[in-house]
């Protein structure tokens, strides 16, 4: 394994040679660097996406500021590197390695990656490969790093659960530093690999797949899942989930190079009671917790002193269900307006209010105004469970126009189920009906923007028994669009279904699936997300050589007793709920938000001890005060 | 409103961040210092901080200097360099700090040339450096093309000289002056090319900008 010193002294012979060099040297304000030789674990944290998009990512952000407050541990990063620096690494035969220390991946304990989306699989099978590192579990060894995963696309670890050797499953913040401990123990007592697996596998949220085994049927969906070890933990799986958010970091690593988001990043809230069925966050990250205003209004101050950023993000699945939404944005304004920031707060609910609660944030009408209607008729809003009437659209739209912004983005998704040509159709109509209620206010300056992308069922949502609308389907939708959305002012964009099959095939995959990626990352796959990297023929060879017909993944009627590749994993919310969701958008019956009426969705007995020991507005389910079943049932016995 | 000349140096991972992007990490060393920049007007205000001269991506600068306005008049110029001092990121470092005149020209219009000393490995012989350096200065032009278009590196180059002294692990070091400022800027990895040598492998300072009085 090559050194430290001699990877830097390699690498100063290529960087100049590269694309922004600035991606692959680390050295930025705020960054960790403790003696490599000081610790007992050294954690690399890996994000397989560029350094420009893995950068500002907060998940890693977070796990970075804990790790490194631990006296006994390091955390460094690495992301991949992009193909002019993948091809001179290759020939200089430099490993993959760790911006801060150079020291090379395999050096490290435990090596996470961070899986927020599916297409990032390609990418992590390339960088255990510039490090050196066997890609499959079973071939590596005790001597080689720890390799686990997390983020919301792990929710179904299966389709990398050959490479992984577990899996964290929900919130990180607590359950990593058991998982460094259990493994600081393995290592003090020389035991084989089998006996760290065997110790994470108990730790509650981790998923240690190579003791499980699926089993399937005939018919190639899943029988049942075998336990292949007595003394491995039981299944399912159950998420873990922090009763309160921990305090935000505020030591924000700032970036000598221009990235996708340059900007102090605070979490306002947790979780969505919004309850869309398409929406998979919506679902994995139940309960809702927020944050008090005067620890975020604090946040970010201290964030803005070290790191002197000119932007402030606000960040939620839904900022105007944030309860003191108006006192945050009062305190926020009140405290930050004069200083030339730029304040996003995103993800704002389509009314009237949400142009004040942003009027209020700008000063001036910089950049544009984002809204997400997703469809465009009542019949699709009430399958989806996204009601907003179109007049609601036309009038805050009309709002937003009339006090000074000329930019308007909508985002829509297609391919919903049971979608018509019409409620295509009608996103064209809607849209121009929009433009022209700009125009009215503000005349030829009024643009509209259309964001058309392609619904994907995902896991763990109302949606995850429904065919994906066929290509074919998708391609004339997008043609219908295509020709009747133009003109001036109006801008459409839309996603290749290319891109969506690859997402559907992933997002829905089995065990089996694995065997698809490792080969598709053979024929060169990589950047799946990246218009001009990604190989959909690579993909569809994979798929031939594994056996395995993409149609099954993708356009299959999944019937409502079969066993999900992802069924050991629980993420509180009960399939039950999501059945009665699924039949209730078929019947086109809407769910009203949560917070006003619980629904029993599950999360609130799964976690009813955390509840009751936190009390408060925090949490946005119930109060939990009788004493539980469990503990009635304790008490008798004893 | 003050003004403000800071001479800085800029290295360590620096070296691989490109011209604008150095803007930047001024402008939020000055936002971390809390010291408010003077905005210019108009509809997308930004903040009145000038280069002097752009450093190309790769080049670790030993002296630089970047000016700005400060809406401040109370603090003075040492209090503001101990300001600074703590805000700066690792790769620059402040090397002197003064008060200018609201009403002086600006550096950009002063400056005539720069210098700057390339590392170059030992693969190559001094006599055969010195025969190429010696062919280059005696040329009369010397035609190159950038970005498409063609133009004479000759006459942009003042001063071309392989210093005496070897450094550490042998490496040769070339001194150059080169033309810079408004008119023509003559690029160092530019000269290194026509001299035959591999700019991407060179390692570049720029040990100063000359101002014209």
């Amino acid at each position: 394994m090559l050194s430290a010193m001699e990877i830097q002294a390699r690498l100063e012979q290529i960087l100049l040679r590269v694309e922004k060099p600035g991606r692959y040297v680390g050295g930025e304000l705020n960054q960790v660097i403790k003696p490599w030789e000081s610790v007992k674990t050294r954690v690399a944290l890996v994000f397989p996406d560029l350094y420009d998009i893995g950068l500002p990512n907060l998940g890693l952000a977070i796990l970075y500021d804990i790790l490194n407050k631990q006296k006994d541990v390091l955390a460094e990063r690495a992301y991949a590197p992009w193909v002019d620096m993948e091809t001179l690494l290759r020939e200089n035969e430099i490993p993959l390695y760790a911006l801060e220390s150079k020291q090379p991946l395999a050096a490290f304990d435990i090596i996470g990656f961070s899986l927020p989306y599916e297409t990032l699989y390609t990418n992590t099978l390339n960088i255990l490969d510039l490090s050196s590192i066997p890609l499959k579990a079973v071939e590596r060894q005790k001597s080689h790093p720890l390799i686990i995963a997390g983020g919301h696309a792990a929710f179904n670890p299966e389709p990398m659960a050959d490479f992984m050797d577990a899996f964290v499953i929900g919130e990180a913040e607590d359950v990593i530093l058991e998982i460094v401990h259990a493994h600081q123990q393995w290592k003090a007592a020389h035991l084989q690999k089998e006996k760290l697996l065997m110790a994470l596998s108990k730790i509650s949220g981790v998923y240690v797949p190579s003791f499980y085994r699926p089993v399937y049927k005939l018919d190639g969906t899943i029988s049942h899942i075998e336990r292949r070890n007595d003394e491995s933990g039981s299944l399912p799986v159950t998420k873990r989930i922090v009763p309160r958010l921990p305090l935000p970091p505020t030591n924000f690593i700032v970036p000598n190079i221009d990235v996708v988001h340059n900007r102090v990043a605070i979490e306002i809230m947790r979780g969505c009671t919004r309850g869309c069925r398409f929406c998979h966050a919506g679902m994995i990250t139940r309960p809702v917790r927020e944050r008090p205003v005067a620890e975020i209004v604090a946040s970010i101050e201290t964030a803005l002193r070290n790191t002197g950023y000119e932007e402030i993000a606000l960040l939620s699945l839904s900022s105007s269900d944030y309860s003191q939404i108006t006192e945050l944005v009062s305190a926020v304004s009140e405290r930050f307006s004069s200083q030339h920031l730029t304040i996003s707060l995103p993800s704002l609910r389509i009314d009237t209010v949400s142009v004040d609660l942003l009027e209020k944030l700008k000063g001036r009408r910089s950049g544009g105004f984002t809204l997400a209607p997703e469809a465009a008729t009542d019949r699709m809003r009430n399958t989806i469970n996204k009601p907003i009437s179109a007049e609601q659209l036309l009038e805050t739209a009309r709002e937003i126009y009339r006090r000074g912004w000329t930019n308007l983005k909508l985002y829509f998704m297609i391919g919903h189920p049971t979608e018509t040509l019409e409620d295509v159709q009608a996103i064209a109509d809607l849209c121009k009906a929009v433009l022209a209620e700009g125009r009215k206010q503000i005349g030829r300056r009024a643009n509209l923007h259309a964001g058309v992308s392609t619904f994907v069922p995902k896991p763990h949502t109302p949606f995850q028994w429904v065919p994906c609308d066929e290509m074919e389907n998708i391609e004339a939708k997008q043609v219908l669009l295509r020709k009747t959305m133009t003109g001036p002012g109006l801008k459409l964009t839309w996603t290749d279904p290319r891109d969506t099959q690859l997402e559907a095939w992933l997002s829905r995959g089995d065990r089996r699936i694995g065997e698809v990626i490792y080969r598709a990352w053979q024929l060169g796959a990589k950047f799946d997300a990246w218009q001009d990297q990604f190989r959909f023929e690579a993909w569809q060879y994979a798929f031939l050589q594994a056996g395995l017909d993409p149609a099954f993944y993708t356009y299959r009627h999944r019937t409502l007793d079969e066993v999900f590749p992802w069924d050991h994993i629980n993420i509180g919310v009960k399939k039950q709920y999501l059945i009665e969701e699924f039949r209730r958008s078929e019947a086109g019956v809407l769910r009203a938000d949560c917070r006003e009426n619980c629904y029993a969705c599950g999360i609130l007995p799964v976690f009813t001890e955390m509840r009751r020991a936190f009390p408060g507005r925090a949490w946005k389910c119930p109060e939990v005060r009788s004493p539980s079943r469990k503990t009635i049932l304790e008490t008798a016995a004893s | 409103m003050i003004r403000i000349q800071i001479y800085y140096s800029k290295g360590g991972a620096f070296r691989y961040t490109g011209n604008l992007d150095v803007h930047k990490a001024w402008e939020r060393i000055f936002r971390r210092a809390n010291l408010s920049l003077a905005y210019s007007q108009g509809f997308h205000p930004q903040p009145r901080l000038n280069q002097a001269n752009p450093l190309p991506l790769g080049i670790t600068g030993r002296n630089e200097l970047i000016e700005v306005w400060i809406n401040n008049n109370q603090i003075n110029h040492e209090e503001i360099r101990s300001t600074l001092e703590k805000s700066l990121p690792p790769g620059i470092t402040i090397n002197a700090i003064e008060e200018v005149p609201l009403n002086a020209p600006s550096p950009q219009t002063r400056v005539i040339a720069a210098d700057y000393v390339a590392e170059i490995s030992p693969a190559i012989a001094a006599v055969q450096l010195k025969d190429r350096i010696q062919t280059l200065l005696q040329s009369e032009s010397l035609i190159r093309e950038r970005r498409g278009k063609k133009y004479d590196l000759r006459p942009l180059v003042y001063n071309l000289e392989l210093e005496n002294s070897i450094r550490q692990a042998g490496n040769h070091r070339i001194f150059m002056r080169l033309a810079a400022g408004q008119q023509a800027t003559g690029r160092p990895d530019e000269v290194l090319t026509a001299l035959g040598l591999d700019p991407f492998s060179a390692y570049i300072e720029r040990t100063g900008i000359v101002f014209r009085e």
